[in-house]
């Protein structure tokens, strides 16, 4: 009977040991999975003297769900934009005190002043990356620049597309040449009919499995995002990247200051850590994708700078468009997509 | 003829099974980051895995809670069965019944429940809170294991034990337990999986700071899962396979007493 009692206390010890909080000073961040490199976290310990407590969740929908509910409470969030766009019309997020972040200068001004916080009042752009095609130069002939590729009968059974209902709608709406936030119902509904007509020569619609595919020579065209782009090409000499002439689309994921936080000075002095140039450089060899910094651009390794997917023509980015948050119109394109891949 | 046919059949059924271990097991000594290539053999995921702090604290957020989650479960699992075992044939069907429901419930139903139910009790989201979230969905499995042991009891016994003078706990701990011992075993087990493997509950009941392995695999995801994780999955399969050889060991050498 003792040796339970015993037990039963020393559990009891353990969960409440759980929750008791403890007095360090502590900066909460939540980020995407791999999307910083976590020596600078253990470098930001050291120099403030306080604790790091780092959390990743898998999507930006999962991460709102969560922060959303309350209960947490994160001091940084790192998303995409128009996740940010939708936190800041629900009053979710926090202005920023940009006098703590005089690295903001050399955020590039291509990411500052955009539709989904049009004042820069609440976010810090921290990297940023295109929509486009990765092919194989042995298979594929000529020098593509069109999103026609991807519908092209000679490379049936070799294309792959994403699983994920904006980027593929975005490519089929960017060819016909329609915005790809469109509301128009008629323009989602000839995008649609367009990736079904495509639907015979595509070989698969996956999402994380396309850079081991084209790595592995096993797939020839690919719908892709930039970052993944130069981690293919880094395995594999063959591929090659291009944003199609037609526009893409271009995101930017930023940092930003929930409501609830309640270190806010500290997550300032992060973002300030991390948008430095000698940190920017060190991060941008972890993660692969373009940088916001504009001093730190110039200072990548060649390969990189000349790589059009970690480094795009002004021309292409000019041309690219932001998803924007929809609201309760995403419902025509659940309704699309969802027909496709049903058909 | 048929013998041949069954052994091909028993083997493909096995190769089936497990082939996509073994393929995990070899592509974690693969020096190259992708699946596409074999950059030779080495072993510094293994390396590597030791160095990456993420993985170091979500493995022991995985254990400690999949442990504790584990050991609570089944304490209070078996209690349950018992209690179950002694009611009368309808209540004990509605008590079954209403110990199914979490079983089919949608875990993404669970999880959200579970966060709201947390958060309107002003509970602060964390490790309490995700191990509480893993108590709650183990118990149901662990009810259901014991609960066939229960059936195979020979009621006789137990009223044997107490006419011969035992208290109700004696009897309890000397002829009850002694006899439904696989069945708790066997829920400690699937407690103990079940709780390692969940993604979606821990991910609504966690807060800052706790994470655990399937939470920080599937956010890999995005970027392309480091081959560390095949590392740490050949090193767990290692364990858990020492640990059934020891198991089955002691098994045979009771046989033999």
């Amino acid at each position: 009977m003792k040796k339970y009692l015993i037990l039963i206390t020393m559990l009891t010890a353990l969960i409440l040991s759980g929750c008791s909080s403890s007095q360090d000073e502590t900066l909460d961040i939540f980020n995407y999975g791999q999307y910083i490199d976590e020596e600078l976290l253990v470098e930001f310990e050291e120099e403030f003297g306080v604790k790091v407590n780092y959390q990743e969740y898998p999507t930006p929908e999962d991460m709102y769900t969560k922060v959303k509910a309350g209960g947490t409470d994160y001091d940084l969030i790192i998303t995409g934009e128009y996740m940010i766009e939708r936190m800041i019309s629900e009053d979710m997020l926090e202005k920023i005190n940009f006098d703590n972040i005089p690295n903001y200068q050399y955020i590039d001004e291509n990411f500052k002043n955009q539709a989904y916080d049009s004042n820069n009042e609440y976010s810090v752009p921290y990297f940023w990356g295109t929509l486009g095609i990765i092919y194989n130069t042995e298979i594929v002939e000529g020098n593509p620049d069109s999103w026609d590729l991807l519908w092209d009968e000679n490379y049936s059974g070799q294309i792959l597309m994403m699983d994920s209902q904006r980027d593929s709608l975005a490519s089929a709406l960017k060819k016909l040449g329609y915005s790809l936030n469109t509301t128009n119902e008629s323009e989602i509904e000839d995008a649609k009919n367009l990736l079904i007509k495509q639907k015979p020569l595509v070989m698969a619609y996956i999402v994380d499995e396309a850079l081991d595919m084209m790595i592995a020579d096993e797939a020839a065209i690919s719908l892709i995002w930039s970052g993944e782009a130069v981690a293919a090409m880094g395995e594999n000499d063959k591929l090659n990247y291009y944003i199609p002439k037609e526009g893409s689309n271009i995101w930017i994921d930023a940092a930003c200051i929930p409501k609830n936080a309640d270190n806010k000075d500290l997550a300032e002095k992060f973002i300030n850590f991390v948008t430095s140039k000698k940190n920017t450089l060190r991060n941008i060899d972890y993660v692969w994708y373009s940088t916001v910094h504009t001093e730190a651009e110039k200072e990548v390794e060649e390969f990189l700078y000349d790589n059009p997917a970690f480094n795009p023509s002004q021309e292409k980015i000019d041309k690219a468009e932001m998803f924007r948050d929809l609201g309760d119109n995403l419902k025509l394109y659940d309704d699309a997509w969802t027909e496709v891949i049903a058909h | 003829m048929k013998n041949k046919v069954s052994k091909l059949y028993l083997s493909l059924v096995f190769l089936f099974l497990y082939a996509p271990i073994v393929v995990l097991v070899i592509y974690s000594f693969n020096d190259s980051k992708s699946r596409g290539t074999w950059g030779g053999f080495t072993f510094k995921w293994y390396l590597e895995l030791f160095k990456d702090r993420d993985i170091k604290t979500a493995l022991y957020y995985t254990v400690t809670i999949a442990i504790t989650a584990a050991l609570i479960s089944t304490i209070v699992g078996t209690i349950s069965a018992i209690g179950i075992y002694n009611m009368k044939t309808n209540r004990m069907n509605l008590f079954l019944n209403i110990n199914y429901l979490p079983i089919i419930n949608p875990d993404i139903v669970t999880g959200i429940a579970l966060m709201i139910l947390f958060l309107s009790a002003n509970i602060k989201l964390g490790f309490s809170t995700m191990l509480l979230a893993h108590i709650t969905f183990d118990i149901p499995y662990v009810i259901l294991s014991v609960l066939p042991k229960l059936k195979q009891l020979d009621k006789n016994i137990t009223e044997a034990a107490l006419d011969l003078g035992a208290t109700p706990f004696y009897s309890l701990r000397k002829i009850i337990i002694p006899q439904i011992k696989p069945g708790i075993i066997t829920g400690f087990l699937i407690a103990f999986t079940l709780s390692i493997d969940d993604f979606v509950i821990s991910f609504f009941t966690t807060g800052s700071g706790v994470t655990n392995l399937s939470i920080e695999i599937y956010s890999m995801a995005r970027r392309g899962i480091s081959p560390t994780i095949n590392a740490l999955s050949s090193l767990m399969l290692a364990v858990v396979l020492g640990l059934l050889l020891i198991i089955n060991k002691r098994t045979t050498l009771q046989v033999k007493e």
